[in-house]
């Protein structure tokens, strides 16, 4: 691969989240020290990407100007457009109020889209059950009004199944 | 509970070398999980009531860990910025923990392979860090207190985002593995470019352990995972194992042929370091670090004694700025440092014996080829 910048070979390779989306920068060594690559502190990919605006160094407190547009979380009052401004959410439950928005911009971020690791026991167990039952129902009334009568069977007969699965299990 | 005196008074075993069967080029694995209370807002959007909240209702329950027993807990509003900064070097909190103030504490176990950070960048971050390649056994560390947190708290756990951290580059597992290599072979052969771009393209990511960049004092760098969503801890686990288990073979074929094709240039840089860190008075921190990497290669290589390696080890900890200021006992210039480092260097090197260089000493170090990263 080669420098983004002078096209001599590249060493250097940057990951950073600008604007909520993975943007990705390849440098030689001797860009990437005239850029301050070698100072974690001193780089901004936005800079370089964008022009746009400063991502926050980690730890950094969500900046005090307030960014009104989109809708708020319900749950802690957090917008879309401040975790443009610093990349990260608001809390657990901005992850259902953002979901499209942010599933969208995980693609090239991680291996997967899915979960594949541990799954938290015992309290979890049931609010997991809960969650998934939630978004079966979902996709079953938006099966219904679309008329497609066949992904509709399927799905009851999988929420079926998990209800089952629960009264056996208490 | 333990005394701030007594946490650095007895550094970890991981830190000093001091734990039998080391491996030489890996010198620590870390594993660091990200967990969050749910619907609690996160530390950086919480107000700093709400923040003082969550961490009265988890220190409790990570103070009483099992593993917790007998160890230290502190909030960081206690501390003075020399002891934050203490424990940045000691790696037990990060740096984005020394900046937080009110609301955040850190508690660690008396055997200081755990440490658990309340309201960093998550409402948790737990992390254990084991000498030599054992990410498994320090997972294994770490997923105990998960375990046990687990049966009184309820974390925030999606079915397809897993679980839920305040950055999406942490969701999912909330797993970052990382192990720290030496390698100064690698380094003085200039193949490293070479093998850090092969890591890089396994979605991997590695960084100078002291500083950012491809340039790393110490000729310390560190490998860790990317990805966190879509694998399991243990595909996550193996996967790095295997790339660090190749770099370190890279590493040790590297040495092997550097004292087969240019000896005199091995014996000379080892030479060098051994006598500026015996006699020089003023000592600035890289030159140290980089010194210091060649006197371990050298103690690889057969030219001393086994026990330099601890002390070597022990003096990587030791003579970072703020371990200076303690040991001093005030506030330091750079120039004052520098000094007092040299001191510090000379008095723990006193007594090793010059090196005994010759080729069959390090003909017997040599390891068979490692297999190639491309074959992944």
């Amino acid at each position: 691969m080669d420098c983004d910048f002078c096209g001599s070979k590249a060493t250097v390779f940057l990951t950073q989240l600008v604007e909520g989306e993975m943007k990705k920068l390849c440098l030689c060594e001797k860009c990437a020290t005239e850029k301050g690559v070698t100072d974690p502190t001193g780089f901004s990919l936005a800079d370089e990407v964008s022009g746009g605006s400063k991502v926050a160094a980690p730890g950094q407190l969500v900046a005090a100007t307030p960014v009104e547009q989109g809708p708020e979380c319900p749950n802690c009052g957090f917008t879309f457009a401040k975790f443009q401004q610093v990349g990260r959410l608001g809390c657990s439950i901005c992850y259902d109020t953002f979901r499209d928005d942010i599933v969208r911009r995980l693609k090239g971020m991680h291996k997967g889209m899915t979960h594949a690791g541990r799954v938290p026991e015992g309290l979890m167990a049931a609010y997991e059950r809960e969650q998934r039952l939630g978004r079966l129902n979902e996709r079953l009334a938006e099966a219904i009004t679309s008329e497609n009568y066949e992904e509709a069977a399927g799905l009851r007969d999988e929420i079926n199944e998990i209800e089952a699965a629960e009264v056996v299990e208490s | 509970m333990m005394r701030f005196s007594t946490l650095i008074k007895h550094p970890a075993d991981w830190m000093t070398g001091e734990s039998e069967d080391v491996d030489t080029i890996v010198l620590t694995s870390r594993i660091r999980l990200a967990r969050n209370l749910r619907g609690e807002p996160f530390p950086g959007w919480a107000t700093k009531e709400r923040r003082v909240e969550i961490l009265e209702r988890l220190k409790p329950e990570v103070e009483g860990l099992s593993q917790m027993k007998d160890g230290f807990s502190q909030e960081l509003d206690g501390l003075s910025s020399l002891q934050k900064q203490v424990l940045v070097e000691r790696h037990l909190i990060s740096r984005e923990q020394a900046a937080c103030g009110e609301g955040s504490a850190a508690v660690v176990n008396r055997k200081q392979t755990l440490s658990l950070m309340i309201n960093e960048e998550d409402h948790l971050r737990m992390q254990a860090i084991r000498p030599g390649l054992a990410l498994t056994e320090a997972y294994e560390i770490v997923s105990e207190a998960d375990q046990e947190l687990e049966e009184s708290v309820e974390f925030a756990f999606d079915h397809d985002l897993g679980y839920i951290s305040a950055c999406p580059t942490n969701l999912g597992t909330g797993m970052r593995a990382s192990s720290m290599l030496h390698l100064p072979g690698l380094v003085l052969s200039d193949q490293i470019g070479q093998v850090l771009q092969a890591v890089g393209k396994l979605q991997l990511a590695v960084r100078g352990f002291f500083g950012e960049g491809t340039e790393s004092l110490g000729n310390l760098f560190q490998i860790s995972n990317q990805s966190t969503l879509g694998e399991s801890e243990e595909t996550i686990l193996r996967r790095l194992e295997r790339v660090i288990g190749q770099v370190a073979g890279h590493e040790r074929n590297a040495r092997g042929k550097l004292l087969e094709d240019d000896p005199e240039m091995v014996f000379d840089r080892v030479g060098r370091a051994y006598g500026t860190l015996r006699h020089a008075h003023i000592i600035p921190s890289k030159e140290a670090l980089n010194h210091l990497s060649l006197l371990r290669l050298g103690v690889e290589l057969g030219f001393f004694s086994v026990e330099t390696l601890r002390i070597c080890d022990a003096l990587l900890m030791e003579i970072q700025p703020a371990h200076l200021q303690l040991h001093a006992g005030t506030k330091l210039t750079p120039e004052q440092r520098d000094a007092i480092r040299a001191e510090i260097i000379r008095t723990r090197l006193q007594s090793l014996d010059a090196p005994v260089m010759n080729k069959h000493t390090a003909d017997e170090k040599r390891a068979d080829p490692p297999e190639d990263l491309t074959e992944l």
